[in-house]
């Protein structure tokens, strides 16, 4: 569903962030990619996106990451951002969740009864015509997911979903994305949301691929982690 | 207490941006003028302003049958002036002193009112104060009633390039998010500068700066988030039904009145049936 191979990117001459890096992730597939701050994990979603070119071949079902396939990859993939507040821009998140659907073609009716069942899904509905400066920073996160959802994504792409949020919608976000069959690539800090929701772990440090294995085995890998100037997730501590 | 009197900098901030918010709420009413097609809102708007402009500089008189517009559509909107002229109350000002060093420079007497002489300064100005607010009036009354994304649409609709376009939508999508920015960083400057009033003109450079490159994060940020949901320039989400023979006949008839407006003196033929 995903590939990158042998994928080099850099933001300043002489400052690689991404050297080299192959992974690939299956359909169905939950993958979470860690690493410390500064290591290239938004990069990396920034580059399947096509919202920065690197250098390497990038694929997103079938399709490689270029300027004439952008649009049609766009369709097939949701990113969640880091900061909702950058994702959310219209007015009420009924409006935000039509935006896609309807720059993509759909009517207004289709686009709406689409968004109508993401919210069902979510158990959202309460907030379907509620204004989005309006709404608390657990409702935006989650707003934020329903709004890429309406666009029925074959891959979702997750940045951070559970920064800044209390423990009860950080529950509520790790238990929504267990939910969902979608692919989904998910970066984080929270190594025990990763633990919990992937079953596959790609480490990255100093921008090359330092791990790729299943989340049981990267996860309790003290050294490994230590090495990569991380941490064990809190429930193995 | 400082700290607390300086966090109100930041606090009047995200007040503001609070208000501008307001205008998508006013913008959901279900009036007659709100019903209408954007694009009639928007012809009739841009026709009453540059009718309103093109006006001579001493013909104040046959300005004021111009009111009329902002007056009807204050009346059938249900929105208050006075919440219109505390919206504006930054900018009105500042629109209205165009014209405030005319009496200066145009003595010469128009006219006398109970033998006090009206110099043309005087007229002139008064005419241009005029002149302003009604546009600034026009302009809040198409926004209060229609949400940007519609005026975007209509926008396009009289191929106004997508550029431009998407420039004003991302301004008035992003302005929010820029004042918040700001109010954070006042917050945070507030909180280290106890007894400061305001921000001292030293960490103005610096504070600016700052400003406009989160600002600029946050622009490319936004602008990401639409193009990933197949933004490309096209309005097809705002929220416009089909014009209807009422949206016609809504527009016409305001144009006819503003050229009329324009074409006769409406104050002088009213003012002779009535002698």
């Amino acid at each position: 569903m995903l590939t990158f191979r042998d994928v080099n990117f850099t933001y300043e001459k002489d400052r690689p962030v991404l050297r080299g890096v192959s992974f690939s992730v299956r359909e169905g597939e939950a993958v979470g990619l860690i690493g410390a701050n500064g290591a290239g994990k938004s990069t990396v979603l920034m580059l399947l996106t096509g919202l920065l070119a690197g250098e390497g071949e990038i694929t997103v079902d079938g399709l490689p990451v270029t300027r004439e396939h952008l649009a049609e990859i766009r369709s097939r993939i949701g990113f969640v951002m880091q900061d909702s507040d950058s994702q959310m821009f219209m007015p009420t998140v009924l409006e935000d969740m039509l935006f896609g659907p309807m720059n993509y073609g759909l009517s207004r009716e289709e686009a709406e009864r689409r968004a109508d069942e993401v919210l069902a899904r979510l158990d959202l509905a309460a907030l379907k015509t509620r204004h989005n400066h309006r709404i608390s920073g657990g409702e935006k996160r989650m707003a934020a997911i329903a709004t890429v959802l309406t666009m029925a994504p074959k891959v979702l792409l997750l940045d951070e979903p559970t920064s800044a949020l209390d423990p009860m919608n950080r529950r509520r976000v790790i238990r929504t994305l267990n939910e969902l069959r979608e692919t989904k690539l998910i970066t984080s800090h929270d190594l025990d949301m990763i633990y919990d929701t992937c079953s596959r772990v790609l480490v990255l440090k100093d921008g090359r691929i330092a791990a790729d294995g299943p989340a049981e085995e990267i996860l309790k890998d003290a050294a490994l982690l230590a090495d990569c100037r991380l941490e064990l997730p809190l429930r193995f501590q | 207490m400082p700290a607390a009197k300086q966090k109100d900098a930041g606090s009047r901030i995200r007040g503001s941006m609070r208000e501008l918010r307001e205008m998508d709420t006013l913008a959901d009413g279900t009036s007659p003028v709100h019903a209408r097609h954007p694009l009639a809102k928007l012809a009739v708007t841009i026709t009453y302003v540059l009718t309103v402009v093109s006006f001579q500089k001493y013909d104040l008189t046959r300005l004021f049958v111009m009111v009329l517009y902002p007056a009807v559509l204050f009346s059938v909107t249900g929105l208050r002036l006075r919440t219109c002229l505390w919206k504006l109350r930054v900018v009105l000002p500042l629109v209205m002193a165009v014209g405030v060093f005319n009496p200066f420079f145009d003595r010469e007497t128009l006219f006398t009112v109970g033998g006090a002489a009206v110099s043309g300064g005087v007229v002139s100005m008064l005419t241009l104060m005029l002149k302003g607010a009604l546009c600034l009036m026009a302009s809040y009354l198409l926004v209060a009633t229609t949400r940007i994304e519609a005026i975007c649409a209509a926008l396009r609709a009289i191929h106004v390039p997508s550029v431009m376009v998407t420039m004003l939508l991302l301004t008035f999508r992003y302005v929010t998010l820029i004042g918040e920015e700001a109010a954070v960083m006042s917050d945070a400057y507030s909180l280290r500068a106890p007894g400061q009033r305001g921000i001292h003109y030293k960490a103005w450079g610096s504070f600016l700066g700052q400003l406009l490159l989160r600002s600029s994060d946050r622009a490319g940020e936004l602008y990401a988030s639409m193009q990933l949901r197949g933004f490309s320039g096209q309005f097809p989400y705002a929220k416009t039904a089909r014009g209807t023979a009422r949206d016609v006949i809504y527009a016409a008839a305001w144009i006819a009145l503003f050229v009329l407006a324009r074409r006769f003196d409406v104050t002088a033929l009213i003012g002779g049936l009535m002698m």
